[in-house]
């Protein structure tokens, strides 16, 4: 007699091809997640094995007599027209004395950084006593040099091969047997704007302009973006144009960084002849950026704060605006602020619309105000790797690993806003 | 006050908050017209302060003449009383329409170019007030096809390179094109190795496309006699056949960053890439370069002038700029001292080939007169 199944027979007998399904669902979910971290393991460890050495410069020990008939002649102190760069060849033709001939001597005082004349200025200009003294100086070796000690030159491949000679290289050898060639800190590269001798690049102009618009950004558009999402929000009428206006918002957030470029090259420096080049009109540009994103953040925010709330508080005499910034605002921020932070941490790393308003630039100078030239973080990446000198190869992946930094700071801070003053309902 | 509020119950925290609220009403809103206020302030303020005045000299241009500007800047900015000039990379065609659109403090005093300005240029330069335009020759600039330093060395004639990157070759009929067939170097020429065409190159906007095209290109276009005819009875057919790349996967678009195609070639050995000199000089250990008609891509040849594929910079500068900006005159003179553009000054360390020894002395006394240049319409 043929017996009906009964329902647990049916979903044991399923349960086999259930639980394969389940396993292979798992096993793609693990795959996937090992791919990710696999990509991601290896761009932070090239970037690190590449930026790493960057963080350290090679330094040589000069003595130098700083000469009064040279650094102020008549007994006064010109340090414009002063020949620093004499006194070092100077000191390393003392260092050297056997080195005979124009292009030897040529070939040796490259070994040292065209920044040791700039430093011996700036010692003097600190304290002009030491003039007429002899001092033992460290200074930035030649970019060629660190690279040779940093093991990125082969000094054993043929001569004309690499960027640097066999004299030099021997030179380098004696002043390092002798302790007079250490690599330190490279401290310049904080402290110093930018510069094309890579020994003398630094991100600090970067970061100051960055700074800067950021500034610009988040005093507009925090403001900006608040009011007008709890103005859609809260008040206005549920229309066919409000419809419009919640549609176009969610369609800026999407659009290319570079349209908004084109947007502040027309409106704010051809219209409102506002100066190219200036942190301003960045933070201008990457406030019109950052707008959607903070919107509808914040809208979001807004939205997730239960209506009970704002029923509680009409019933007890509050007027809209009561409800609205007594009760569903302070709900609402920590949402908000994790949606600012996060559209702020996204103007950082553009670079694309600032190129077209003149921030691609070489600048060397460290802004001091919103109206001066300036370049961003990721910017002078972009115009690093470009160059030809090999040693701004590691200083590229130094300043990624920099704004990789803040990056991760800003991001920590939403997630730390987020978790001490979310509300769950 | 929010992290109190959290851990309160939601009313009682209401009641205190409306206490507080009200309390803060009118502070917030002065904090409010203050912010705004300030900002406006802020946003004029800066507006009108660049059209007061500018501190500092302000030059754009070619992306090839780029890193020479940038030095000499530096160094003119540390060695001064004045500001460092501020450089943008825009591309000489960019650059020439942003110093064209007027005399004033928001235009650039300078810009650079790996080109002559045209007429089309100096026309509408002067439909723009700017109608005294000084022009500085700085030197010459190489443009190389090289390969990895592993792989076997090449010596093409520009015939070779014509034939390998053209669109459209001549066929066996005088008068007759056809889509490119070479696919390996041997095809073209069977003195040259049996590998695969593969060249990285820069794209259409880039002056160093421009100058190959025109130097490498045309130079081996013009050996074929029946297309050197059409130069005088069809000049536009004659460009488009000389100048126009095949887009059949042989030449790659590399974009403008030489760095990259340098990596490139270390990881292919096939590959050729085209660039500037200075990224040879650098990469000495990585890639070397072809001969071009039997000469090769050294810094004597190209200073000689008989490797083929070089081209001279220039710079260009608003007399009306000059003695108003401060710093600009001094500018010009670091750029044309010896010391900078010499035969052994810092700009040919980083791969600038300088000048003859006459042509410099006549460019720097040209350039201390302010002499204009002198093109028709003026």
């Amino acid at each position: 007699m043929k017996t009906a199944k009964t329902t647990l027979e049916k979903v044991e007998a399923g349960l086999p091809r259930r639980r394969r399904k389940e396993m292979a669902f798992r096993a793609i979910g693990v795959l996937a997640t090992a791919v990710g971290v696999l990509f991601l393991g290896v761009f932070f460890a090239t970037l690190i094995a590449e930026g790493s050495s960057a963080f350290r410069q090679t330094f040589m020990q000069i003595e130098v007599e700083l000469r009064e008939d040279v650094i102020a002649p008549g007994g006064e102190l010109d340090l414009v027209y002063a020949d620093f760069d004499g006194l070092v060849r100077t000191a390393l033709r003392e260092q050297f004395p056997d080195v005979s001939g124009r292009s030897d001597r040529r070939q040796l005082y490259r070994i040292v950084s065209a920044g040791a004349g700039y430093q011996l200025r700036d010692m003097v200009e600190a304290d002009p006593d030491i003039i007429g003294s002899r001092q033992t100086v460290w200074v930035p070796a030649a970019s060629n040099v660190d690279m040779l000690v940093k093991g990125n030159i082969d000094p054993d491949i043929d001569e004309s091969l690499r960027p640097i000679s066999d004299k030099q290289v021997a030179w380098v050898n004696t002043l390092r047997d002798a302790g007079k060639l250490e690599r330190r800190f490279n401290k310049a590269l904080f402290t110093n704007g930018d510069s094309r001798e890579p020994e003398l690049a630094g991100i600090r102009g970067a970061v100051m302009g960055s700074a800067l618009m950021l500034v610009v950004t988040i005093v507009l558009s925090f403001p900006i973006g608040a009011a007008a999402a709890i103005y859609l929000e809260e008040f206005a009428p549920k229309s066919r144009w409000s419809d419009l206006i919640e549609v176009n918002i969610n369609n800026l957030a999407a659009v290319p960084s570079i349209v908004f470029g084109l947007l502040g090259l027309a409106v704010f420096i051809n219209w409102m002849a506002l100066p190219r080049s200036a942190p301003l009109v960045g933070g201008l540009v990457l406030t019109l950026l950052t707008l959607p994103v903070i919107i509808i953040a914040s809208r979001a925010a807004i939205q997730a704060v239960p209506p009970s709330i704002r029923e509680a508080a009409l019933g007890l005499g509050a007027s809209e605006t009561q409800v609205v910034f007594h009760h569903v605002l302070p709900l609402a921020l920590p949402g908000m602020l994790t949606g600012t932070i996060i559209g702020m941490s996204r103007a950082l790393g553009e670079s694309a619309p600032l190129l077209m308003i003149g921030m691609v630039a070489f600048i060397v100078d460290v802004p001091g105000g919103f109206a001066d030239p300036a370049t961003a973080l990721p910017v002078q990446i972009y115009l690093w790797a470009d160059s030809p000198e090999r040693a701004f190869a590691e200083r590229t992946s130094a300043a990624i690993i920099v704004l990789l930094g803040f990056l991760l700071l800003m991001n920590l801070a939403a997630v730390i806003v987020r978790k001490r003053m979310e509300r769950k309902w | 006050m929010l992290q109190q509020f959290g851990n309160n119950s939601s009313l009682s925290f209401a009641l205190d908050f409306q206490h507080y609220g009200e309390l803060t009403v009118s502070f917030q809103q002065k904090a409010l017209t203050l912010l705004a206020t300030s900002f406006l302030g802020l946003i004029f303020s800066a507006g009108a302060s660049a059209q007061s005045g500018r501190d500092y000299v302000y030059v754009v241009g070619s992306s090839t003449v780029y890193p020479f500007a940038t030095v000499v800047a530096e160094r003119f900015g540390r060695s001064s009383e004045f500001k460092t000039p501020k450089i943008e990379s825009t591309g000489s065609g960019g650059g020439l329409k942003l110093f064209c659109d007027g005399v004033g403090v928001d235009y650039p005093d300078v810009t650079n170019s790996s080109r002559a300005i045209k007429q089309s240029e100096v026309d509408s330069c002067a439909a723009n007030g700017v109608t005294e335009i000084i022009e500085v020759k700085i030197g010459y600039d190489g443009i190389v096809i090289a390969n990895a330093i592993g792989a076997p060395a090449m010596s093409l004639s520009r015939r070779d390179i014509f034939l390998a990157l053209a669109k459209e070759v001549p066929g066996k009929a005088d008068g007759e094109l056809v889509e490119n067939p070479y696919k390996t170097w041997a095809d073209v020429n069977p003195d040259l190795p049996a590998a695969r065409i593969e060249v990285l190159g820069p794209p259409p906007t880039s002056g160093t496309r421009d100058a190959f095209v025109e130097l490498a290109m045309e130079g081996g276009c013009k050996t074929v006699p029946w297309i050197k005819e059409l130069k005088s009875s069809d000049k536009n057919k004659y460009k488009a056949i000389c100048h126009t790349i095949r887009e059949d996967g042989a030449f790659v678009e590399a974009g403008e960053n030489d760095n990259l195609i340098v990596q490139k070639l270390e990881a292919n050995p096939d590959a050729f890439g085209i660039f500037g000199f200075s990224f040879l000089d650098q990469n000495m250990e990585k890639v070397k370069g072809a001969k071009v008609d039997a000469v090769a891509p050294t810094f004597d040849a190209i200073a000689e002038g008989d490797y083929p594929v070089s081209r001279p910079l220039y710079f260009y500068v608003k007399k009306a700029h000059v003695d108003v900006i401060p710093g600009l005159r001094g500018y010009l003179r670091e750029f044309t001292s010896e010391r900078a553009w010499g035969e052994e000054g810092y700009l040919s360390e980083r791969g600038l080939i300088p000048m003859p020894d006459e042509e410099r002395s006549e460019v720097a006394s040209a350039v201390r007169e302010l002499k204009p240049l002198s093109l028709a319409s003026q």
